[in-house]
């Protein structure tokens, strides 16, 4: 199985099961990088799919949590190489498909060809790049396609049918339905026309389709599942590392 | 993605340039440029891009934007001879004066045909984001002049040295947002305004101020600003006699420069942009970015940016706001690459003298990034005596008071009541 068939299949294993699939996000090293792992371990122990956020100094598409975060670790001295070393010492104890979601200019600072080897080799099977839209995508596209890795897309409510269909069937591993058109972290909640939005999306895509954006609570999760195969919960997870509560026990709650 | 050009390259890439070629239909100017935005900005880009080849060279469009420019902005600026600067640097110094448009520096030229782009486009509102404030005061002065609401971005260390212009901002009607976030200068109100787009892209017009960014803007930006070169060409032919030896400009985002050299491209004149050189060659001591950067991607382009080995971008120091940005324009990245143009930096204490020279021998106070222009031609001067030198006076420094006030003037002894 190719690394990014990991990512579908771990989605559709638990759908299989008649649950909605958990995607938890985290930023690297935040708040502490020394409680990185164990962090890493505990949220992949309830998460289906986890996200690692890479921090970046100009996340553009983040709110303020998210940008608090990264700030944070990047201070603190995370970057992708720590990243990958600490993945590396974990040794493959974490079961859960991991992703990657970072801005491009980190990646572009890596190396394409030394990132998909790095990433295979720590258990790292997809990549989601917020600014880096299709038209721009090909150079990053064909190296990870080379180690079997995936560069997931985003589509939001903004996306014309058309584009729709075309960014789904050039994803793998799944497919990120943005839920509204704002940046990550908002107090909006989910907007109302989502049930609508969610079935053009799963109806335009071959592969498991993941909601994310305003995703906070238990109910949160039972909606977007009626009509998406996975939710996303990303600046809801970070308050939660941020005020030093359980991350663990916070995902649980969103099962109920 | 390459950084480098073999040399048939970059010549190919300057002679499509000067034959107006680029960007091309992907936004690039050679390797760099590009479109690096959010998934849900793509459809606002596209439009903005549709948008831009309808009405900017229309006959129409172009009717009401010459007229805006004439009878508003109060173009053309005029150029002056400086015959005391002449005769103290040993050259024939000549100043393009944008300083003299409208509100007070080149920015306007951009602000007015954005703002009437955003009437045809439909728009409800503008978003600017601004360093100097220059460009804040510009959109908000256009947005009035169309009718359209104005909200201005601007970091908090930004509106503490360019107090005088967030009250003529409000004044003109702007909202006003103080940006907290990141480096709380023009890049954190870059991204400030660009997590404002996002929450609604068919509704908002992002006016942005200079020739950076994702495609369209460093083409829009380029060919509103191209007025000043032109302008210039023409003036010096008239009033000089003949073309320049030389042109310089400063650099930050890179707008009254691209303005000044795109239209000199195809002239046998150097060209030289001036970087802000702030307190020291370390990293976060300056802007210099295309003397000291590496390619990358900030804010919607593939350009140089001063960056780490990591790719963070790095913070930068400035004495002017303006010039206080870590990354460039593509094109500029373009036109270092092919050896057109020359870019250099000038310190904080160098821009500072430079102004008070200016202020002295020529009765104009200058903006301080436009300072930075004067410190490095006045180098220049002594080691080419008898040229013919223009300079372009993006900006006056009224806005730059509050900083001033820290350098007390020297009080010449013959004014002495």
């Amino acid at each position: 199985m190719l690394a990014h068939e990991r990512i579908s299949a771990a989605i559709r294993a638990v759908n299989d099961d008649g649950r909605t699939a958990l995607v938890p996000f985290i930023t690297a090293g935040y708040p502490e990088p020394g409680a990185f792992i164990n962090t890493l371990t505990a949220i992949a122990e309830v998460g289906d799919v986890v996200e690692i956020g890479i921090p970046f100094s100009d996340p553009m598409a983040d709110g303020m949590t998210i940008q608090r975060s990264s700030f944070v670790a990047l201070q603190k001295g995370v970057s992708l190489k720590w990243i990958f070393d600490e993945l590396d010492n974990a040794g493959g104890t974490i079961d859960a498909p991991l992703v990657m979601m970072s801005y491009l200019n980190p990646l572009l600072a890596f190396g394409f060809d030394r990132l998909a080897e790095r990433a295979l080799a720590t258990g790292v099977c997809g990549f989601i790049v917020p600014d880096l839209p299709f038209e721009e995508s090909n150079e990053l596209r064909a190296a990870l396609d080379q180690q079997g890795l995936g560069l997931i897309q985003l589509v939001t409510p903004a996306t014309p049918n058309g584009r729709l269909k075309k960014l789904c069937a050039a994803s793998r591993g799944f497919v990120y339905a943005v839920t509204i058109t704002g940046i990550t972290g908002g107090d909006t909640g989910l907007p109302d026309d989502l049930a609508n939005y969610l079935d053009r999306v799963v109806a335009a895509s071959a592969l498991p389709v993941c909601a994310g954006f305003g995703i906070r609570e238990a109910g949160d999760v039972t909606n977007v599942g009626k009509h998406a195969d996975g939710a996303i919960v990303g600046s809801a997870l970070v308050e939660v590392l941020e005020q030093n509560g359980d991350p663990a026990a916070y995902l649980m709650s969103l099962r109920k | 993605m390459k950084s480098l050009l073999q040399a048939d390259e970059a010549q190919a890439l300057l002679d499509a340039s000067i034959r107006g070629e680029l960007p091309d239909e992907r936004g690039r100017f050679g390797p760099f440029g590009g479109r690096y935005v959010p998934e849900t900005l793509v459809p606002a880009f596209e439009r903005l891009e549709a948008g831009v080849r309808e009405h900017l060279h229309d006959a129409g469009f172009q009717r009401d934007l010459q007229r805006e420019l004439r009878e508003w902005v109060g173009r053309p600026t005029a150029l002056t001879y400086a015959p005391r600067l002449s005769e103290k640097w040993g050259t024939e110094v000549w100043l393009k004066r944008e300083d003299l448009a409208h509100t007070g520096a080149h920015k306007i030229n951009n602000a007015i045909g954005q703002a009437l782009l955003a009437k045809r486009l439909g728009a409800q509102r503008v978003i600017a984001e601004t360093g100097a404030g220059q460009h804040g005061v510009a959109s908000a002065a256009a947005c009035a002049r169309v009718g359209l609401p104005c909200c201005v971005y601007m970091g908090t260390v930004d509106m503490q040295r360019q107090a005088p212009n967030v009250d003529r901002m409000e004044r003109l009607g702007a909202e006003v947002v103080a940006v907290d976030s990141g480096d709380k200068t023009l890049r954190a109100a870059i991204d400030e305004a660009m997590r404002k787009w996002v929450t609604d892209p068919s509704g908002i017009y992002y006016l942005l101020g200079s020739a950076v960014g994702a495609h369209p803007y460093p083409y829009l930006v380029r060919e509103l600003q191209s007025v000043i070169g032109k302008e210039a060409r023409q003036q010096m032919i008239d009033q000089a006699g003949g073309l320049p030896d030389v042109a310089f400009a400063c650099v930050g985002g890179g707008s009254n420069s691209i303005g000044l050299f795109y239209p000199l491209l195809g002239d046998d004149i150097e060209l030289i942009g001036v970087e802000a050189g702030g307190t020291g060659d370390g990293l976060g001591q300056n802007a210099a970015t295309l003397a000291t950067g590496t390619p990358g991607v900030l804010q919607g382009s593939y350009t140089i940016i001063l960056q780490d080995d990591d790719g963070q971008v790095q913070e930068t120091h400035s004495i002017s706001a303006g010039l206080d940005y870590s990354g460039v324009g593509p094109e500029h990245a373009l036109l270092q690459a092919t050896g057109r143009v020359t870019y250099i930096s000038a310190s904080d204490d160098e821009a500072l003298a430079a102004l008070a020279e200016l202020c002295e021998a020529e009765g104009i106070l200058t903006a301080l990034e436009t300072a930075h222009a004067y410190a490095a031609a006045r180098e220049w001067s002594k080691d080419n005596p008898g040229k013919r030198i223009l300079i372009c006076n993006s900006g006056r420094g009224d806005k730059d008071m509050p900083t001033l006030t820290q350098y007390p003037p020297r009080i010449r002894t013959d004014a002495r009541a």
